[in-house]
């Protein structure tokens, strides 16, 4: 890459507080010791310095966006900085009047996080009863004329529903339905015995969702993320550390992804302390793993290097201990057992659920 | 193969913005952007409901002086292309 990177989305994690308790959630184990140290001023420059350095898109986030009280102002900021605006929300709690106010600033898109077909599954895996709120808030976005996004995170207990999981999406209108099998980092590591699926389901649902996408060309989006565990080859991860994304964490840390601060030994700069721009460009945190330098063998010498970037830092660090080592679940790690062995527990009875909450669970999961 | 009398629209999703830092036409969607050439961003820019295919060929043969058969197998490529991905509407849907 003789190219200068530049990012062209930020993810602003606006506070990792939620009224959900997702079992798979992606926030850190200890997301209760963080706290939403950045003011509504910090946000507005983050967001100003963003689009400075090349920054096209935003997707507000969190936890749950809807907790900040100044979610409106950091709307009507992005839309004056022709950013499109994307609201990432499990879709409470929030009033109709609310959604409207956040439309007439300019908000681009809606996306609703829906984690099942039915009320007990759905409210079964958020840890809370909301899904009926849900399909309320998703209306509501139709209603208003906003572009909807359905997101379901996809897992052993309801692969087998993407068929009736399309359903719903077209039943609500959705523009895109985004079917993401669940990346083991996070809480989902935690449970990850729970939550791993058979290679016979995910190529059942894989094939469904194809068929869909096909059926629905031009009328609903549908994008089936396959998982890592059951791939040849690792994903891109955030198109490249520090290549294409920059997320802000609640209190205030610039990361090349969502996962980044639990790999020790690398130091994040904030930014209260710094530029965005210097951040991006020379940071020790930003720079440990762009490019190539970096890997290992057999990244080094890999003609995909270029096309994964060695696969996902956290991943390789929370199954090897090395975030510089292979992602395992590339096939021609060293280390691919750790993903067969994972793999092969599925045919196991799946274990218990452990909710998010804000006690770190124990290391045994 | 769109209608030459079908008045394309961007998608509700979908926005075109100027990318200030490479000096191109860029259009955004949710967690998506594609960047466009000059003749894209030309198409894109018609594709308002107000306009025809079949008027869209036409402007484009005259800015560029060439033959509207030759331009209208490039706009039809280029919309089909966006229609499939959902960036465009064509009327009827």
């Amino acid at each position: 890459m003789s190219e200068e990177p530049r990012p062209y989305t930020l993810v602003a994690e606006l506070t990792y507080r939620c009224p959900l308790r997702c079992v798979y959630c992606s926030n850190p184990l200890d997301w209760a010791s963080h706290t939403d140290a950045l003011s509504t001023e910090d946000w507005l420059r983050v967001l100003r310095e963003a689009e400075e350095l090349g920054v096209v898109q935003v997707n507000l986030t969190g936890g749950e966006p809807l907790l900040r009280d100044d979610l409106e102002a950091l709307v009507e900021e992005a839309q004056r900085l022709e950013l499109y605006t994307n609201l990432i929300t499990s879709g409470i709690p929030l009033a109709r009047e609310r959604l409207e106010r956040l439309k007439r600033l300019g908000l681009d898109n809606v996306q609703v996080s829906i984690q099942d077909v039915t009320a007990p599954a759905s409210d079964r895996i958020a840890g809370l009863r909301s899904f009926e709120r849900k399909l309320q808030v998703a209306r509501w976005v139709k209603e208003l004329g906003l572009p909807l996004t359905v997101n379901t995170v996809l897992h052993r207990d309801n692969l087998d529903h993407v068929g009736e999981i399309v359903t719903l999406a077209e039943s609500l209108a959705a523009d895109r339905l985004e079917l993401a099998n669940t990346q083991y980092l996070g809480w989902a590591l935690v449970n990850r015995q729970a939550l791993l699926p058979t290679r016979g389901q995910l190529e059942r649902a894989r094939d469904l969702a194809r068929a869909a996408r096909r059926r629905l060309t031009g009328r609903m989006e549908v994008l089936f993320v396959t998982p890592d565990y059951y791939a040849e080859f690792p994903k891109a991860c955030m198109d490249g550390w520090g290549r294409r994304f920059i997320v802000i964490s609640p209190d205030g840390l610039a990361l090349p992804c969502h996962a980044a601060r639990t790999l020790p030994g690398l130091v994040f700069d904030n930014v209260r302390q710094r530029s965005l721009g210097e951040i991006w460009r020379d940071s020790a945190g930003f720079t440990a793993f762009r490019g190539e330098s970096w890997m290992a063998e057999p990244c080094r010498s890999c003609e995909r290097r270029g096309l994964d970037f060695g696969g996902c830092r956290c991943q390789a660090f929370h199954l090897t201990g090395d975030a510089a080592a292979t992602d395992p679940a590339c096939s021609l790690s060293p280390q691919h057992t750790l993903i067969e062995t994972a793999r092969a527990a599925t045919a196991e009875p799946a274990a218990e659920l452990i909710f998010r909450s804000p006690r770190r669970p124990s290391p045994t999961g | 193969m769109i209608a030459d009398d079908a008045r394309p629209t961007l998608a509700a999703k979908v926005r075109l913005r100027w990318d200030r830092r490479a000096s191109r036409y860029m259009l955004l969607y949710p967690q998506r952007g594609l960047v466009l050439n000059a003749t894209g961003a030309d198409i894109v820019q018609l594709c308002t409901g107000e306009h025809t295919v079949g008027g869209i060929v036409d402007q484009l043969a005259g800015k560029y002086a060439r033959e509207p058969a030759d331009v209208a197998q490039q706009v039809q490529t280029f919309l089909a292309r966006l229609a499939e991905r959902g960036l465009i509407r064509c009327g009827d849907e």
